[in-house]
């Protein structure tokens, strides 16, 4: 059994000073949904783990008119409390909403599922459907990296020793606009994408696409932004050939596996139905709001 | 290696215990707290038969460490009943046969609280969706969803 040295810093210098001086391996706990279970299983004979739901900010959701300021270890069950932020992302509060059962979402946080990186984390199709960011706390300061950019590859991401993630900033979204989050699954709930897509549409007052972000999840060692998707969209009015054109586009991006939940070519033109389902979706949202 | 001492609230009651600091709640709550009402089921946080509250929320204590419980306040199966009796729902499990070999039960009947504080009317459906991470492998999810609703119906008469 793995011989686990447990902190609680209340500070980010204390945290990252913990995580960069640490001589055995060292990972940060938030809602231990994923850690927990890779803690038991692990081959490691110490471990350093480090708990950062003590520091101020870290479980809380700020929402100003510039962004929404995530903490990244907030609860899955706090975030889709949220009211406020659903009015404004209620793609991204339903891609958390889809997270484990009840037990799961008071602990599971967004936080989490983008830093454990698996390729069908719901979340982070519809965080880079909102174009957010990632704020990097490290031993040489701040940086900021945008979610498409985060993950590096299955269970990868972009941070090195010593590195936390301090915020997810998701930019308030311009008028008109709004998004949506869909996966295939073979059951009801409590399971994990088969394939996944995050949308987020602007119209303008005549309903034509002016802007859009399309980013498809599971398909793929990461997920993917798939610009290409959001090209075909844009200028249109989301008719059927317009649509058809985003889901041609992110089924000819995704580079999908064949595991036990789905094959290649199934994957393929899942993701495609799931894009043109988003897309209307955050398209009837934008014009509701 | 060196335990952790931790003060938390659990039903409660003020509680101190010394732990491993890669001790679950869950292996806290049994092996040195002598709480075996909570179940260990799969210790993956898939079945919920390891249910308790932390903070009022829901969670598996199987994927809580015991040192996370410093300072917060903890609620369990041996919470839920009194010394007067059982439970409302405690009872309507019985009265409607809603459990076979009982592992899953302890889990279920905390989970049921928790919902029926959330919602003290929930459908079917809404029962449903949130029991959904306490999985039961014998008696099965009917008469369980009948008791639930019952003591949901008993409880709202009662309030």
């Amino acid at each position: 059994m793995v011989s686990v040295v447990y902190e609680a810093p209340d500070l980010i210098e204390g945290a990252v000073n913990l995580l960069a001086k640490s001589d055995i391996p060292a990972h940060v706990l938030a809602g231990g949904t994923d850690l927990i279970i890779q803690t038991n299983n692990s081959s490691d004979a110490e471990r350093l783990i480090v708990d950062v739901k003590k520091i101020a900010g870290m479980t809380d959701a700020n929402l100003t008119d510039a962004a929404l300021e995530l903490g990244p270890s907030m609860s899955c069950a706090s975030f889709t409390e949220r009211d406020d932020i659903k009015a404004v992302y209620p793609g991204l509060v339903e891609a958390a909403y889809l997270i484990g059962s009840t037990q799961v979402q008071g602990r599971a946080s967004v936080g989490g599922n983008l830093c454990n990186s698996s390729p069908a984390a719901d979340t982070i199709p519809a965080l880079i459907a909102n174009g957010a960011q990632c704020v990097i706390a490290g031993p040489n300061g701040e940086r900021t990296v945008p979610v498409e950019e985060f993950v590096t590859g299955v269970g990868q991401n972009c941070m090195e020793k010593g590195e936390l993630l301090k915020q997810i900033t998701v930019p308030r979204p311009a008028a008109n606009t709004s998004d949506a989050y869909l996966r295939f699954i073979p059951r009801t709930e409590m399971d994990i994408a088969v394939a996944g897509a995050g949308v987020s549409v602007t119209l303008d007052d005549t309903g034509t696409c002016t802007a859009a972000r399309v980013a498809i999840g599971a398909v793929a060692p990461t997920a993917l932004l798939v610009p290409e998707a959001a090209d075909a969209l844009v200028g249109s009015k989301l008719d059927e050939a317009a649509l058809q054109a985003a889901a041609d586009a992110a089924s000819a991006a995704s580079n999908p596996i064949t595991d036990r939940r789905g094959t290649v070519e199934y994957r393929r033109q899942v993701v495609g139905v799931l894009v043109k389902r988003a897309a209307s979706i955050a398209a009837e949202r934008a014009k509701e709001g | 290696m060196s335990k952790t001492h931790v003060t938390t609230s659990i039903n409660g009651e003020p509680v101190e215990f010394l732990c491993d600091p890669g001790d679950t709640l869950l292996d806290v709550l049994r092996n040195d707290l002598q709480m075996t009402g909570t179940k260990e089921g799969c210790g993956s946080g898939d079945c919920g038969a390891c249910s308790v509250t932390m903070n009022g929320r829901l969670v598996c204590s199987c994927l809580v460490l015991g040192v996370e419980a410093e300072g917060a306040e903890i609620g369990t199966i041996e919470g839920i009943g009194s010394n007067d009796g059982l439970h409302v729902i405690q009872e309507k499990f019985l009265e409607h046969a809603a459990l076979q070999c009982g592992v899953c039960t302890p889990g279920l009947i905390v989970s049921t609280k928790a919902l029926l504080e959330e919602n003290p009317n929930p459908t079917e459906e809404e029962a449903r969706y949130y029991l959904a991470g306490n999985l039961c492998r014998c008696t099965g999810y009917d008469k369980i969803i009948r008791a639930v609703l019952d003591a949901a119906e008993t409880m709202r008469e009662g309030a």
